[in-house]
């Protein structure tokens, strides 16, 4: 297992006070918190930090992890000295989830994980959520996905494990983002007397190459060739389920947005697809692109800032 | 297997506490605070919504993990809901991809 530096997790100096241990721990347990946060490490971060504040705060726990010495690097492979004593059998209320890594196990023993001030009693602790990423077209189509996730789990004698699972799952088609997938029963297994609880996977969408997403409707940049935008024209443009023809105005400006009804993300009602149309600029540096751009210049009037009352 | 949580699941006062393994006042104090807000007018006759179970679990997960109070966890929800917008919102002002002229 891995040395962890619970100094440098919460960014502190050895010999940092209480107050200040207490402050770090404060504002990173805020920023980490999965549901603050969205960050994919997030979850790990915030056990990290408590359990760096779960040593750190306690003088009998920060003293024995003094004791190992201040050579250790963050990441380095571990094993407790000889004669150490792990009686240090904690089986008392941790906080925090009370799930904590093998480093910390191997030092100080199981905890009984009972999360901290617990504002229930037979919790379910078992309701698990998960963020899950999927890519836009799965939710036009649908898809079968294969994800990996870790679950705490209670074992026989009431230890506190993370298991890692992979479970395939369906997403069903319109699904959008922030929509929850709800597994039944597959949650975490209960401490004593707690049923197993069910799953809650919070959908979010992969960014796109091509398209933004907004609620069921989805955005498209397409550029067109000044011709195109001056007389109008009829082009090919992707969408998540196929190519589509879209007829442009003779007239159009950039920015201008051509809905396609019914396009974006399946559902009751179906979003729109946007088309955003952006005149590209054919390079016109030398030859004939420069000749024709020139004979514009002299034979058009053409001021496009005489709004802003300037020449 | 899998279904989306449907909207229109509803589940009583008593069957929300269960779920979420917690006492009714306290779903009281989340209904006070406007973080779930159910249907009906009696609370023997309350319907909550299927759709406010991740609300409730997120409210929970706050109080528990940060120590934050039920008002605490409603502003949070509130400005946590305010911060997805912006950010679908700034997604969707900036450019996605750029036409390189070759």
């Amino acid at each position: 297992m891995k040395y962890k530096d619970y100094y440098k997790i919460l960014g502190v100096a050895r010999d940092a006070g209480q107050d200040e241990i207490k402050r770090a721990y404060r504002k990173l347990a805020r920023k980490y918190h999965p549901d603050v946060s969205k960050e994919s490490n997030a979850e790990e971060n915030f056990k990290d930090v408590g359990e760096a504040y779960e040593v750190l705060s306690d003088p009998e726990k920060r003293s024995a992890y003094d004791q190992l010495g201040s050579n250790w690097k963050a990441g380095q492979e571990f094993k407790p000295p000889p004669g150490w004593d792990s009686a240090y059998s904690f089986h008392e209320d941790l906080g925090h989830g009370g799930i904590f890594s093998d480093f910390f196990e191997s030092l100080f023993g199981h905890g009984f994980g009972v999360p901290r001030g617990a504002v229930h009693e037979s919790r379910r602790v078992s309701d698990r959520y998960a963020r899950v990423e999927i890519d836009l077209e799965d939710a036009y189509t649908g898809a079968t996905r294969t994800i990996t996730f870790q679950l705490p789990e209670v074992d026989g004698q009431g230890r506190l494990h993370v298991r890692e699972r992979t479970l395939n799952i369906k997403i069903p088609k319109g699904v959008k983002e922030g929509q929850y997938i709800r597994l039944a029963n597959q949650g975490g297994a209960g401490a004593k007397g707690a049923a197993t609880g069910d799953l809650y996977l919070e959908v979010r969408f992969r960014p796109h190459r091509l398209y933004r997403v907004d609620g069921r409707d989805v955005l498209l940049d397409v550029p067109i060739a000044p011709w195109e935008a001056a007389l109008g024209a009829k082009i090919s443009v992707p969408t998540p389920a196929g190519t589509v023809e879209v007829k442009i105005p003779e007239g159009s400006g950039s920015g201008k947005k051509l809905r396609l009804r019914g396009r974006g993300i399946p559902g009751n009602p179906p979003g729109d697809l946007y088309v955003v149309l952006e005149i590209a600029v054919p390079p016109a540096r030398d030859g004939r692109a420069r000749e024709l751009f020139k004979t514009m210049e002299k034979e058009l009037r053409f001021n496009p800032r005489e709004k802003l009352g300037v020449y | 297997m899998g279904s989306i949580l449907d909207e229109d699941q509803t589940l009583t006062l008593q069957e929300l506490c269960e779920v979420c393994g917690t006492q009714s006042s306290w779903i009281l104090e989340l209904v006070q605070e406007g973080v779930v807000e159910p249907m009906g007018q009696q609370q023997s006759e309350w319907q909550f919504s299927a759709s406010c179970l991740p609300r409730v679990h997120t409210a929970l997960r706050l109080s528990r993990d940060l120590g934050v109070n039920l008002a605490g966890a409603a502003l949070a929800l509130q400005l946590l809901d305010e911060i997805d917008k912006l950010q679908a919102r700034v997604q969707m002002l900036s450019r996605c991809y750029d036409f390189e002229q070759d």
